[in-house]
């Protein structure tokens, strides 16, 4: 067992999980924040991105022990009480069907967002396509998840 | 009327909590007692299993039973059905291999379920389950259906000794051969419809819970139809009796199909959950899903079309081997016959069609009906060969079609169906505007300055969505009648309740079934809720697959809406003591028409449920039911135009363009339907350009992960361009076609059709990798001079 040290949401947790814990399972079991999902196991879907010290992870692939001492963001603690512009983003341009792939793709668009603003790159539509390369949707035909990131970047 | 109301774009109600973090799937579920299970599944694609013994995993800590198939016998639990029982020619029944949720002495697929540990952690089953030492005794395998079918291939089931399932037809070959004898030209094509695996986001996943005091069981599933589930499982499975069965399917992260069978991992979780007395769950990883979910497609098919002088369809001949894996799943015997044979007349006058369609087991996944089922096979199959046929006749594509497409409806094809309404030529001018065919010359000049293969290809699909009337499809061999039921509550103070059969699994149910209430009662749309997926709350339903929610689930609620208005014009005649006739319902108000009397709509509401003051002899409340039961099959159909650049130095295909043009009836909101299309259309890309499920030789499946099954990316596909045609559905009362699965059916021949356009060739096979491609742009070149 290892003791796991972590802000998540702004909240300060501490728990003696196995080594072997995944992030991901550390979230959902041991927390109950159950809005980051597990979509495949080699890491290509991206359903399980969370932010970890201000950066987009896959959750699925994270040790919770490696993340220890570390500052974690779900979907849960994107925003509090309003929506966050990339959450209102997703609702305006119906950029979600099913629901199971949003998260990742949300904490995904805003993490990229972040990065280019930050590089002060112009994030173009064919950027944001060649960024979700590790977020896979089977739903929407990803038509509206780049109309989403695309209004989001313009607000955020 | 009511800003909310049909034909509007409003924005999703169901988003805030999935945008949220805050939805409820299945394995989002935790019970107090919760136990988790691992399968130990055969490595095998065939074997005899002659031994198991679990005593090492049952030795582990934390692990409370290892159950298999015989327990699972010998407890009474019945085998998995199949639901549509196909004649053969000769008369014959299909011949139907037992499947036992847990195999009993032969596993036939890799995958296939041995036995199931249970135990208190997630964690702690699988690696138990890696202790259960199976002993098999391997035999020889067959993985595709055309080999299957060969003589000395090895056999599956006794009650089949060839692997022949079933050795269908349809059509009048006589007829058929004649024309084709006699026809001035005559196209053959070849051609393989690949392989796929669904691949809903949220793999599959099961929470069942016993209730010992009660001898009640419930079912937390991913399903797309739950009140379908209760019924198999307890009708057949007797797992429990269907009223100590309760089934609930939550939010749940896509189906495409892959969702609507009963798979061996439910059953097993309510069983195992009597054995232990505890709560079991079991998620699916996405490698099992790889090796478990129903599969799709996987046709070989020869077929020759017979034209006249002018170019006028004759005769239409098609034989296909449809590969349906190591046992037959829900729906699958339907698939490759009546969703497929059935479309073979495509948009097109067609005097005589035959077809032949003969059904194999393989040591394969079980093949079932995917977003589409039939559909697509028929359609790549029809427009391939219409393009093939215009560039062996060396006429222009758009105009062999025009000459042929059907233009007065009711149509009766060859094939069962009769088409009720339509606008193909309507369609292909829509899309052949939208896609600025006039300047493709001048795209393609521009593509070749820099060194780049352009194309342009054509799709004219035609699909049956809302499979119907019950009647009809009993007399085919559907075990099950498929209507729908809906049921409107007013409550007291005036909200409304739509209690719904149908299922949403990502279609925004929430949403659009809720706008057709606005409409018609004038309400806003914040009063109106829409309840589905749980047997304890609705009554009855078959769920959401085959574009039917619209066309026959939403008619279903307007059917009890019909009967609602009724009751409320009786009692507002009442008590505003005026004419039935003169009621009229607007604005939140029930008004005598030219009027200023009026209630409003919840006082109308309160007024049913006092009961102080209702017409002699009326009952109380304000609640209505209906069974909906379409006259006919809808018709979806439309044009998709695909514009590609190859580069002819790797292969590579890039989509440079995409267009749909649908005619789906009836709009209910357009925001809504357009991301069904592009939904479609990318899983069309993704059968045209990417995916396959891969099973060697020896039926070891190859493609098990994200690492070697291909899924659509983001910058794989481009932004569509989406443009409707209306010819309202005469079926329903809505006018409503059915647009869930057009993009699926319409789009790999538009992409094939483009890519052997730009190549110059007309043999092409899905996936068209880069590989492919290349190899066939060789094919194209002369030969060089020996050096």
């Amino acid at each position: 067992m290892t003791e796991v040290t972590l802000t998540v949401n702004g909240k300060a947790v501490k728990r003696d999980v196995p080594d072997t814990m995944l992030l991901v399972e550390f979230l959902r079991e041991e927390l109950r924040l159950t809005g980051t999902h597990v979509g495949c196991d080699t890491s290509q879907c991206g359903a399980c991105v969370v932010h970890l010290d201000g950066k987009a992870v896959k959750s699925c692939t994270t040790l919770a022990a490696q993340a220890s001492g570390g500052t974690v963001t779900t979907i849960e603690g994107l925003a509090n009480g309003s929506l966050h512009p990339m959450q209102k983003a997703f609702n305006d341009n119906h950029g979600l069907q099913c629901g199971f792939c949003t998260p990742g793709m949300i904490m995904s668009g805003v993490d990229m967002v972040a990065r280019y603003k930050a590089a002060g790159k112009e994030l173009t539509e064919h950027a944001i396509r060649e960024e979700l390369e590790g977020n896979i949707c089977r739903c929407t035909g990803y038509h509206n998840i780049v109309k989403s990131i695309q209004q989001a970047a313009g607000e955020m | 009327m009511s800003e909310n109301g049909i034909g509007k774009s409003v924005k999703r109600r169901e988003d805030k909590r999935f945008i949220t973090g805050k939805g409820k799937y299945t394995d989002d579920v935790r019970m107090e007692n919760q136990a988790y299970a691992a399968f130990v599944r055969s490595p095998h694609a065939h074997a005899k299993v002659t031994g198991i013994d679990g005593a090492a995993a049952l030795a582990e800590e934390g692990v409370i039973a290892v159950l298999t198939g015989p327990e699972l016998v010998g407890d009474g639990i019945g085998n998995i059905i199949t639901g549509w029982a196909i004649t053969s020619k000769d008369g014959t029944p299909m011949k139907v291999g037992a499947w036992s949720a847990l195999a009993t002495d032969t596993v036939r697929y890799v995958g296939d379920a041995v036995a199931v540990v249970i135990a208190e952690t997630r964690q702690g089953a699988r690696n138990a389950a890696e202790l259960v030492e199976v002993s098999y005794d391997e035999l020889p395998a067959v993985a595709r259906g055309d080999r299957a079918l060969q003589p000395g291939a090895p056999m599956l089931h006794d009650c089949a000794p060839d692997n022949m399932i079933f050795d269908w037809e349809i059509g009048d070959e006589a007829a058929t051969d004649a024309a084709l004898a006699s026809a001035a030209t005559v196209v053959e094509l070849e051609l393989e419809n690949n392989r796929l695996a669904p691949n809903p986001m949220e793999p599959r996943s099961a929470v069942a819970i016993y209730d010992e005091a009660e001898e009640h069981y419930t079912l937390y599933t991913t399903s797309q139809n739950p009140h379908v589930a209760r019924l198999v499982l307890s009708a057949f499975y007797q797992v429990a009796p269907e009223h100590k069965l309760r089934v609930i399917a939550p939010d749940v992260g896509g189906g495409f199909g892959s969702k609507i069978y009963i798979y061996p991992e439910e059953i097993v979780c309510l069983w195992a959950s009597m054995k232990t007395g505890r709560s079991v769950k079991w998620t699916s990883d996405r490698n099992e899903a790889f090796m478990t979910d129903a599969h799709g497609r996987d046709h070989v098919t020869k077929a020759k079309m017979g034209f006249d002088a002018e170019g006028h369809i004759t005769g239409f001949k098609v034989d296909t081997i449809a590969n349906l894996g190591a046992y037959c799943s829900l729906f699958a015997t339907a698939t490759p016959t009546y969703l497929y044979a059935t479309l073979l007349s495509g948009q097109y006058n067609m005097p005589a069609i035959y077809g032949n369609v003969k059904a194999a087991y393989t040591n394969t996944v079980p093949v079932d009906a995917y977003r589409g089922a039939g559909r697509p096979e028929a359609t790549y199959l029809v427009e391939r060969m219409m393009t093939t046929a215009a560039r062996q006749m060396g006429m222009d594509e758009t105009e062999l079609r025009r000459r042929n497409f059907i233009q007065s409806f009711p149509h009766q094809t060859p094939v069962i169906m009769c088409y009720d309404a339509g606008d193909f030529g309507g369609n292909l001018d829509k899309g052949m505007a939208a896609a600025d065919v006039a300047g493709f010359p001048a795209r393609k000049a521009e593509a070749a300055s820099r060194g780049k293969l352009r194309g342009l290809g054509y799709s004219c699909y035609i699909e049956a969505c809302g499979i119907a009337p019950s009647k009809a499809v009993g007399s085919l061999g559907a075990g099950v009648g498929l209507w729908e039921s809906a049921e409107v509550r007013v409550n007291p103070v005036g909200t409304i309740e739509i209690l719904t059969g149908s299922h949403s699994h990502g279609q925004g149910h929430e949403t659009t079934f809720a706008q057709i209430v606005a409409e018609k009662f004038d309400l806003p749309i914040e009063s109106i809720s829409i309840v589905h997926g749980d047997t304890d709350k609705v009554q009855f339903g078959m769920g959401t697959y085959g574009s039917r929610s619209g066309a026959v689930g939403m008619s279903a609620i307007v059917k009890a809406m019909d009967k609602v208005e009724a009751k409320v014009k009786k009692i507002a005649a009442h008590q505003l003591e005026a004419a039935e006739d003169d009621i009229v319902i607007e604005g939140g108000q029930v008004k005598v028409a030219g009027t200023d009397k009026a209630l409003g709509w919840h006082e109308i509401g309160l007024a049913a449920y006092t009961a102080h003051n209702l017409p002699d002899g009326m009952e109380p409340g304000l609640k209505e039911t209906a069974f909906y039961d379409p006259a006919n099959f809808t018709f979806p159909a439309g044009t998709y135009i695909c514009e590609v650049e190859v580069d002819p130095e790797t292969g590579v295909t890039e989509i440079v363009q995409f267009t749909a043009a649908d005619d789906f009836g009836t709009i209910i909101n357009p925001m809504i339907v357009e991301g069904q299309v592009h939904g479609g259309v990318a899983q069309g890309i993704g059968q045209a350009l990417l995916e396959q499920v891969v099973y060697d030789e020896d039926g070891q499946l190859l493609t098990g992960s994200y690492m070697d099954y291909c899924m659509p990316r983001a910058d794989d596909v481009p932004f569509y361009t989406i443009e409707h045609n209306k010819t309202v559905c005469p079926g329903n009362p809505l006018g409503m076609k059915g647009c869930g699965e057009a993009g699926a059916i319409g789009t790999p021949p538009a992409v094939i059709n483009a890519i052997t356009d730009a190549i110059g060739t007309n043999e092409l096979s899905m996936p068209a990798t880069p590989l492919k491609v290349w190899q066939a742009i060789q094919k194209t070149r002369a030969p060089m001079a020996a050096e």
